[in-house]
């Protein structure tokens, strides 16, 4: 474009004048708009100056003097006036921009539109934001803002011996994840944890996926009768809330009166085993547990997807001469887990958090003497441990930090691969 | 003769299979219909089939005076009724702004949701706990429906855009010619034929706050306002064993209907994942 010959400044002057809000609109005569923008910008700070004055100091010094300053109050109050910032700073700009828009549009000397008009422009362009900003709103304070708390306490020193408001909290920078590394406990803790956190994640899931794809071929075949009902009942451990079957899970594994060693094994003439106090065998079980909660959901999807599979593949290759294990390896499975595949991996991040199985079956435990998580924690369990019972808030938010990293990286991984990131329309 | 024999062994070897996971599956389900019907409250002893089964571990659930089993089912429809019902109308109206507007911040937005799907909102715990004290929402029902709410918000979002993208987008601008407001197009065109995709995002968001234990027992203090979760698992924690019955008993009665509503509704669940999960 040509830069276009201007006869004028307004543009310039309605730039300058609404360094205070709305002024630049004024002279540009719109009226309303340059009141409401001014108004609207006045209440801002009047209703928000104390806030942001406090936030800012706050989030900064996280308080100064023991009593009367509490560093987690200062350190939220913070946040908010950084949200809110970004809120007024983005009205702010906007404000500029639109003053320096319609002065631009009289020096070239076109009209500015009405207020009906603008009203128009608002409805039509603003509409798909004001459908947004209540689901929106909602999701900056119960999950945004955790985040970035969770985020910055990592970098703060609040424990049990850090305690408002009796004791100030301060940054401390990246002591949290140093002391991860150098302390003998906590590296210790974090590796056999991280391990098991792996070995969970892997084990389970793939032997969920791998039951899941096997029952569905197995069930999926022409000849055999009862398919109906046979799926309904592999798909009862999904529809039965996980929660209670845990809890049924870990009464049937209990030592002392789990009907496990009570009757199923001491029928096969196998003695007790120690199902809650041996942390190899907890881990056994878990994973047993987790397979047979998890795998009704592979096994649905692949019936979908099986269902889904034209049957003249199939004749083909048997007029080509394929046996059946050929027409399994090269048409089902690929079929299968390229379909399955994103879901598949969700599967592995739901594992990888499943806090509700490590939690409700044995608390994490048994307990290991040397570190301060039990043998079966996953990382998720131990950062509800260490911030329900010990009160480490701040290692719990470190580690809290790392974990995400993790999710996030791999899910950012799978969906790059996935072909609807791909596609043009779609972001 | 010989494909005959091969057909046969294949199909036994199958049925074989398949048996032996009903028994895996079915067992430890009816060995939990079998408890709660035990006479007394532990577990020595008790049999599957009891050989005087009793109906008393229900009839103590359903006295108020012995047990907050009622209070917490009322909690727990409540809270999931809530949640589904502010997540379904969130979540339509954010999915159709990503579905069908091309607005500034709207690649953002995605990539924000696509990234906030992935952790689970309770990896920020510690922020939820605290936040919740600071605010005084601790031990109230609001605070724990709000974080369920934001929490559904990412995922169900994704899930339902995937779907509102394959209706064709040709219905609402000849809606849009004939001079339909965007609220029309919104409410007469385009829901209806969201209806399938609101009845999974419906049935996602119902059953999650169900089946939740973390958030509810981190946020929830006293026992009258515990969810059904939170309380069973208060139930056997305390004492286990000595109370296993009465927690056998109440198990079934949320096993139940939950596996009847999830069973009739499984195919929507199926075709909602494949549709949402490989589309979006």
């Amino acid at each position: 474009m040509e830069t276009p010959m201007y006869q004028s400044n307004h543009r310039k002057i309605a730039l300058g004048l609404s360094l205070i809000p709305g002024f630049g609109q004024l002279y540009n005569r719109q009226y309303v708009k340059g009141i409401s923008f001014f108004i609207l910008a006045a209440s801002f700070l009047i209703v928000f100056k104390d806030l942001l004055n406090m936030g800012w100091w706050g989030i900064f010094t996280l308080g100064e003097v023991v009593g009367r300053d509490h560093s987690i109050f200062l350190l939220v109050e913070g946040i908010l006036a950084v949200i809110i910032s970004v809120f007024g700073l983005g009205f702010y700009a906007f404000n500029l921009r639109d003053a320096y828009k319609n002065g631009q549009k009289r020096d070239l000397g076109l009209k500015i539109s009405s207020l009906r008009e603008q009203y128009r422009a608002l409805v039509d362009n603003g509409f798909p934001y004001l459908m947004i900003s209540p689901g929106f709103i909602l999701l900056v304070f119960v999950v945004i803002f955790p985040i970035i708390f969770v985020v910055l306490l990592a970098f703060t020193n609040y424990d049990l011996y850090h305690s408002p408001p009796a004791k100030l909290v301060d940054w401390v920078g990246f002591q949290n994840f140093i002391d991860l590394v150098k302390l003998d406990l906590w590296r210790k803790t974090f590796v056999n944890v991280l391990a098991w956190t792996i070995v969970w994640t892997f084990g389970a899931t793939t032997l969920q996926i791998a039951l899941g794809i096997f029952l569905a071929i197995i069930v999926n075949q022409k000849d055999l009768k009862g398919k109906a009902i046979i799926r309904t009942i592999f798909i009862l451990p999904w529809a039965v809330p996980a929660f209670v079957t845990i809890l049924v899970f870990s009464g049937m594994f209990n030592e002392s009166f789990g009907v496990i060693n009570k009757t199923i094994l001491a029928s096969l003439g196998i003695g007790p085993i120690e199902w809650m106090t041996d942390p190899f065998w907890t881990k056994v079980a878990l994973i047993l547990i987790q397979t047979w909660l998890g795998f009704p959901f592979v096994f649905a999807m692949t019936t979908g997807v099986l269902q889904a599979i034209p049957n003249e593949l199939y004749e083909a290759a048997t007029v080509d001469g394929a046996s059946s294990w050929q027409k399994f390896t090269k048409i089902t499975l690929p079929l299968v887990l390229y379909a399955t595949a994103p879901i598949l991996i969700t599967q592995y991040t739901f594992n990888f958090n499943n806090f509700n199985i490590i939690y409700l079956f044995n608390g994490g435990g048994p307990a290991v003497s040397g570190q301060n998580a039990g043998a079966t924690d996953i990382l998720i369990s131990w950062i509800y441990r260490l911030t329900m019972t010990s009160a480490q808030y701040s290692k719990a938010a470190a580690i809290t930090l790392l974990l995400s990293l993790v999710v996030v990286s791999v899910a950012l991984w799978q969906f790059r691969r996935t072909k609807s990131f791909k596609e043009e329309d779609m972001m | 003769m010989d494909m005959k024999r091969q057909k046969l062994i294949r199909l036994t070897l199958s049925y074989a299979v398949i048996l032996v996971m009903t028994i895996i599956i079915v067992y430890p389900l009816l060995w939990v219909v079998g408890s709660s019907f035990n006479p007394g409250q532990s577990l020595s002893g008790s049999k599957m089939i009891p050989d005087n089964a009793t109906l008393a571990h229900y009839k103590k659930l359903f006295d108020t005076s012995q047990s907050d089993y009622l209070t917490w089912y009322w909690n727990s429809l409540k809270i999931s009724t809530l949640t589904m019902i502010f997540s379904v109308i969130l979540v339509s109206l954010t999915a159709y702004s990503f579905s069908r507007y091309r607005f500034i911040g709207r690649q953002n937005g995605l990539l924000t949701f696509l990234i906030l799907q992935m952790i689970p909102n309770f990896a920020a715990l510690i922020a939820i706990f605290i936040l919740a004290l600071l605010t005084g929402l601790v031990d109230t029902h609001l605070g724990l429906i709000l974080v369920y709410v934001g929490g559904a918000i990412p995922m169900n979002t994704w899930l339902m855009k995937g779907y509102l993208d394959t209706i064709p987008k040709e219905l609402d601008e000849s809606a849009k010619i004939d001079g339909a407001g965007h609220l029309r197009i919104f409410f007469q065109i385009v829901l209806p034929l969201a209806k399938p995709i609101i009845a999974v995002v419906a049935l996602f968001t119902f059953i999650a706050p169900f089946g939740d234990f973390i958030l509810a027992s981190v946020l929830l203090r006293s026992k009258e306002k515990y969810t059904l979760a939170v309380g069973l698992y208060d139930l056997v924690a305390k004492q286990f064993g000595s109370e296993f019955t009465t927690f056998a008993a109440g198990s079934v009665l949320i096993a139940v209907p939950i596996a009847i509503l999830f069973l009739s509704f499984q195919k929507y669940f199926v075709s909602g994942l494949t549709a949402g999960g490989t589309k979006g």
